[in-house]
């Protein structure tokens, strides 16, 4: 489902000399459905740079970035925006919103994107909110005043809203309660058991024991640190 | 797997060059805008955005170039080409343009309510109940309380002005919508409702919208992909995040470097 082939991204700063920093060399990886692999390695080995790398915001100097068939390093934009509404999602961990939108719209929009009926993607993301125990009294704020971790609720109720076939989680237990962190597992499982291929950064090492069936240790794709 | 990328695009841009005497306000400028995308264009001042949207828009004539729109009646045709009565008709009905300042977009003289009808009548609207409705219904949509149907725009805050123009453009239902600096001179918190407003518009009606601003914070919840102007040229292109987070050209690398961090 995810699958990337001799990847290599380089920083170019032209206002900086044009100094050209290496930081992922010859990534090579594969994600099934079904499947959570973690990405694991020292901070600033290039985890997130690959998840990037894969969401499309970050340019792939070479080599293939495949998700369901489609090459993102590649494609126009029109396709990597069409991948993301229906096949790629990403819990990533700012939440990036329009300010005055409401939490249940900000949650309900990547369901409202794809057509669905209101009604059916307003259930949909009132249930995640109430099973991620965001109170029901803010679901008609706009979650910008919102706190960390119930931004962070609001992040992963969005990301799982439509089941996606692919999944990109950065940090997804990160500032969570022993309860929500539960909750995220519960649906982290579920999205695998629906067939969902699942690639994801946990510093949280039991979580990351207890749903993820693999590692990659991303250090021997960044140049300078192979061992 | 296959996606919904698959179309026709809506607005075809070949080669779009305007000089001003020996000066270049645009020049090779080529794209494809698909029916529901949203395209932000950044730069500076002077970079030559406003005049690339003037040239589309068919309020200024390139030197050189072809602005192919796919027309509902008679499929794709060269704007650039066509009889000014019929570019007039199109920016009545599928096209709409959103000028920076609302009183360039606004009869000032005319209700709020006569400011919406007035495009309806411009397409053949005649029943004064109806228009009314509409307008009232307009009004509703953005934000405007059906008390001020009959007062002037004049008395209207920048903001509600803003509105107002949206709504008489929006009104005849449009496929296309150019914005030029749509959010410059509000306050922020005024922006952030107009910026709510555009994106629900912009979902619900599945428009197409060319946005020309230099707030990249606006394009980043905007436009769905960004074009960068540098002196008349187009300097890069891409989907919105990607040159936002990891931009290729120095200038567009200085430019997001400029931004203050809040």
């Amino acid at each position: 489902m995810i699958e990337l082939h001799d990847v290599s991204k380089t920083f170019t700063l032209h206002n900086q000399g044009g100094a050209v920093i290496r930081v992922l060399d010859k990534a090579a990886l594969r994600v099934e459905p079904g499947e959570c692999v973690a990405l694991t390695g020292a901070s600033g080995a290039g985890k997130s740079t690959l998840m990037r790398l894969i969401y499309g915001n970050y340019l792939a100097a070479s080599g293939q970035v495949l998700v369901g068939g489609t090459d993102v390093a590649h494609a126009e934009p029109r396709e990597i925006l069409a991948l993301r509404r229906e096949v790629l999602g990403y819990v990533s961990q700012f939440l990036r919103v329009v300010p005055r939108v409401p939490t249940d719209e900000v949650v309900a929009e990547p369901l409202l994107t794809l057509g669905v009926d209101r009604d059916v993607a307003m259930a949909r993301a009132t249930d995640l909110l109430a099973r991620l125990n965001i109170p029901q009294r803010l679901w008609g704020l706009s979650p910008t005043t919102f706190s960390g971790g119930e931004q962070q609720r609001v992040n992963i109720a969005r990301g799982f809203v439509h089941d996606y076939p692919a999944l990109l989680l950065d940090e997804p237990t990160a500032s969570l309660d022993a309860t929500n962190r539960e909750t995220v597992l519960a649906l982290i499982d579920e999205a695998k058991a629906r067939g969902a291929a699942i690639l994801g950064i946990f510093h949280d090492v039991d979580a990351r024991n207890r749903v993820c069936d693999r590692e990659i240790d991303v250090s021997r794709f960044t140049p300078g640190m192979a061992a | 797997m296959m996606t919904s990328a698959e179309a026709t695009p809506l607005l075809q841009v070949r080669g779009i060059e305007k000089r001003y005497g020996a000066r270049i306000g645009c020049t090779g400028v080529d794209f494809d805008l698909y029916p529901g995308e949203v395209m932000g264009i950044v730069g500076e001042s002077g970079s030559g955005k406003s005049t690339l949207l003037n040239c589309l828009a068919g309020h200024l004539a390139p030197d050189a170039g072809q602005v192919v729109f796919d027309t509902r009646a008679d499929g794709p045709v060269d704007t650039v080409a066509m009889s000014e009565p019929e570019r007039r008709m199109l920016g009545r009905t599928d096209w709409a343009f959103v000028h920076q300042h609302a009183r360039d977009g606004l009869r000032m003289s005319v209700s709020a309510g006569g400011n919406i009808g007035e495009r309806l009548m411009a397409v053949g609207a005649r029943h004064y109940g109806d228009i009314r409705e509409q307008a009232v219904d307009w009004l509703g949509r953005v934000e405007i309380s059906e008390t001020r149907v009959d007062d002037r725009p004049s008395a209207f805050s920048g903001g509600m002005q803003q509105r107002l123009q949206i709504a008489r453009n929006l009104v005849t239902g449009p496929r296309l919508v150019f914005m030029d600096e749509p959010t410059g001179g509000l306050d922020v918190s005024v922006q952030a409702r107009l910026l709510d407003l555009l994106r629900g518009l912009v979902r619900e009606m599945g428009l197409s919208a060319l946005i020309v601003t230099h707030d990249l914070a606006v394009v980043r919840l905007l436009a769905d992909r960004l074009m960068v102007m540098k002196d008349g040229h187009v300097v890069e292109t891409g989907l919105t995040d990607q040159v936002l987070d990891d931009p290729q050209h120095g200038y567009t690398q200085l430019l997001v470097s400029s931004v203050l961090q809040v």
